[in-house]
C-alpha cells in the first residue's frame, strides 16, 4: 500500500513531515536518492518474484514429491552457471550505483558547509528544543523554543548540540537526520525554498517522552522573517489590565520562576523554555498541545498527566490564579 | 518431560520475586503543593506538634533520587555546595558534619526555611515532592542511601566519586555544631 503511494507520489507529493515533499535543495537530493534506490530495488524484487513464479509454474506437476537427483547434461550446467554469474554481476553493479549515488548525495549536502548568512543554535533537551539566534549585540539575541524560523531561499547554518542525552534533529522536508550529541557540536546547513510550517521530530530515542518532542521549522519570506526577529528580540510590554497584572504576580511568586525566563521581569532561569514570547508560538509542550488558554491551563496545573516524566512539576493553584496566569502568558506575544 | 515442565514452572515462579521500580511521575495533589508547611522544631508554643511526613518512598526510589540529582544542578544547589557536595561557600554535604541535622526531615526543613549565613529559603517556590527528592539526593552524597538507589553516574564529567560508590558517613548527635552568630559589640 505504502509502496503504491510512494510510486504515485515521487514526482510531487504534498505533505508535511515526509521526505517525499522536499521544501529545499538538501531534502530534494535525499528524495532523489530515495527514488533511485526504491526503483532499482523495486525492479529487482519484481523480476525475482517473476522468475520464482515462472519456475514454480513450470514444475507444477512435480508437487507432493521431490524428484530423484539426476545428472544434468553439461550443456545445461554451463547455461545455469552463466545465468547465475550474470545475475550476480548485475546485482553488484546495481549496488555500486546505489552506493555511489548515496556518496554523491552526502557529498553534495556536506559541500554546502561554508559560512552561511544565518546561524541558529539548537539545543536538544529532554524533551524540548531550545532555539537561539546568536547576534553580535547581546541584547538582540533571540531565544525561543520548539519553533525555528528561517527565511526562505537562504542558507541557514544550524549549530546543534544536546544538553543531556543524544537527540536527533529531523525535519524530513528540509534535511536528513542529524544527531545532536552532548558535549559535541553538530554543524549542518539547511535551506527551505518553499514557505511553510514544516514539522520535525526527535529521531533518536531519548527517554519516555521521546515521541512528544517535535518542533516546527517555519520558513517564511525574508521580510516576514526579519519582522519576526525584531518582535522576538524585544521585551514584551508590561501587563496592561488587572487580570494580566495579577497573572504576572502569580508567575513571579510561584514555582514558575525557578525554571523559566521572561525577559523584562526578574524571572531568568534557564532550566525550562524561555517564555518571553510564549503567546506567539503555535504549540506548547514541544508540539504536544495547541497553544490556547484551555490547553495551557491543563499543562500548568498537571503536566505529568499529559506528558508523564516531563520536567515540569504539577502546579495546583486556585482557579482564579490559574486563569490570570494563563491570560498573562497568552498576552506575551 | 514432566521434570522439564516442573523446572520451567519453578523458574517462572522465581520471576514473581522480581521487582521493577515504578516511577512515580505524578506526586498527587499533596505532593505537588508548594513546600513551606514544615515547622522549625518539635518544640512549639501550642498547636499541633510537628508530624514528620513520610519520606521513605523517596529514599527507596532510584528515579526520585536521580531527579533530586538533576534538580541539585537545575536549582543551583551546586553553586554553593559544589557538584558532588564537596562544599564551597556553602558547607560540604558529603561529610559527617551536619549543622542543622542529617535526617530527611531536617534537610527538608533546611531547604524550605533557609538557614542563617546564606542558605536561601525555597519554601513557596518549589513543590513539596521536589524538596523531598532533593533531600533524598543530599543524603546520598554522604553515602546514606543503599548503592542500589544512589546515582551511579553523572551527565557531566565525573569530578567527584559517584554517589553510589561513597562510603557511608556516620553523622552522630555529638557532631551537631552550634550555629555561629557574628559577635555583637
Amino acid at each position: 500500500m505504502s509502496a503504491i503511494s510512494i510510486l504515485a507520489a515521487v514526482p510531487g507529493f504534498g505533505g508535511n513531515q515526509t521526505l517525499l515533499n522536499p521544501a529545499g535543495p538538501m531534502a530534494q537530493r535525499i528524495e532523489h536518492t530515495l527514488a533511485l534506490i526504491f526503483f532499482i530495488t523495486g525492479a529487482v524484487y519484481l523480476l525475482t518474484m517473476i522468475a520464482v513464479g515462472v519456475s514454480v509454474w513450470r514444475n507444477r506437476l512435480a508437487r507432493d514429491e521431490f524428484p530423484p537427483p539426476q545428472q544434468t547434461p553439461p550443456e545445461q550446467d554451463r547455461k545455469a552457471v552463466t545465468a547465475v554469474a550474470s545475475a550476480m554481476g548485475v546485482s553488484v553493479l546495481l549496488l555500486f550505483v546505489m552506493m555511489v549515488a548515496s556518496f554523491a548525495t552526502s557529498h553534495a549536502i556536506g559541500k554546502e558547509n561554508g559560512r552561511a548568512p544565518f546561524e541558529v543554535d539548537v539545543y536538544g533537551h529532554q524533551w524540548w528544543w531550545e532555539v537561539q539566534y546568536p547576534q553580535p549585540e547581546a541584547y538582540k539575541m533571540v531565544v525561543t523554543a520548539n519553533e525555528i524560523h528561517i527565511p526562505t531561499g537562504a542558507l541557514v547554518r544550524i549549530h546543534g548540540t544536546s544538553m543531556d542525552v543524544i537527540h536527533s534533529f529531523w525535519a524530513p522536508n528540509i534535511h536528513g537526520k542529524r544527531d545532536l550529541m552532548p558535549g559535541y557540536q553538530t554543524d549542518f546547513i539547511i535551506q527551505a525554498d518553499q514557505p511553510g510550517r514544516w514539522r520535525g521530530q526527535c529521531a533518536e530515542f531519548c527517554g519516555p517522552q521521546h515521541a512528544h518532542m517535535s518542533f516546527l521549522v517555519v520558513a517564511e519570506p525574508m521580510d516576514q522573517f526579519h519582522g519576526w526577529m525584531e518582535a522576538q528580540a524585544g521585551t514584551p510590554p508590561p501587563p496592561s489590565n488587572p487580570q494580566t497584572q495579577h497573572g504576572q504576580q502569580v508567575f513571579l511568586s510561584r514555582a514558575c520562576i525557578m525554571c523559566h525566563t521572561i525577559r523584562g521581569t526578574v524571572a531568568g532561569s534557564r532550566v525550562g523554555p524561555d517564555l518571553t514570547h510564549v503567546g506567539s508560538r503555535d504549540m506548547i509542550a514541544s508540539g504536544t498541545l495547541p497553544n490556547d488558554a484551555q490547553h495551557l491551563a491543563q499543562w500548568i496545573s498537571n503536566a505529568q498527566r499529559i506528558k508523564p516524566g516531563v520536567r515540569m512539576p504539577p502546579n495546583p493553584m486556585p482557579q482564579q490564579d490559574l486563569n490570570d496566569l494563563v491570560a498573562y502568558l497568552e498576552s506575551l506575544r | 518431560m514432566k521434570a522439564i515442565f516442573g523446572c520451567v514452572l519453578a523458574a517462572l515462579l522465581l520471576t514473581v520475586g522480581c521487582k521493577r521500580e515504578q516511577r512515580l511521575f505524578d506526586p498527587g495533589p499533596n505532593g505537588s503543593q508548594l513546600a513551606g508547611s514544615v515547622h522549625a522544631t518539635v518544640v512549639q508554643a501550642g498547636g499541633q506538634p510537628y508530624q514528620p511526613a513520610t519520606t521513605g518512598a523517596y529514599e527507596e526510589s532510584a528515579y526520585a533520587v536521580g531527579e533530586g540529582k538533576r534538580l541539585y544542578s537545575a536549582y543551583n544547589c551546586a553553586g554553593c555546595h559544589a557538584v558532588g557536595g564537596g562544599g564551597a561557600i556553602g558547607p560540604a554535604l558529603s561529610d559527617a558534619e551536619w549543622i542543622y541535622g542529617s535526617s530527611p526531615d531536617q534537610i527538608y526543613a533546611t531547604i524550605v526555611q533557609g538557614r542563617g549565613n546564606g542558605m536561601p529559603a525555597f519554601g513557596g517556590k518549589v513543590p513539596d515532592y521536589q524538596v523531598r527528592e532533593l533531600a533524598a539526593y543530599v543524603r546520598s552524597l554522604s553515602g546514606q542511601l543503599p548503592s542500589t538507589i544512589a546515582p551511579s553516574r553523572s551527565d557531566q564529567m565525573p569530578i567527584a566519586k559517584a554517589e553510589q560508590a561513597r562510603q557511608q558517613e556516620h553523622p552522630g548527635d555529638e557532631n551537631i555544631q552550634p550555629v555561629q552568630h557574628p559577635e555583637q559589640h
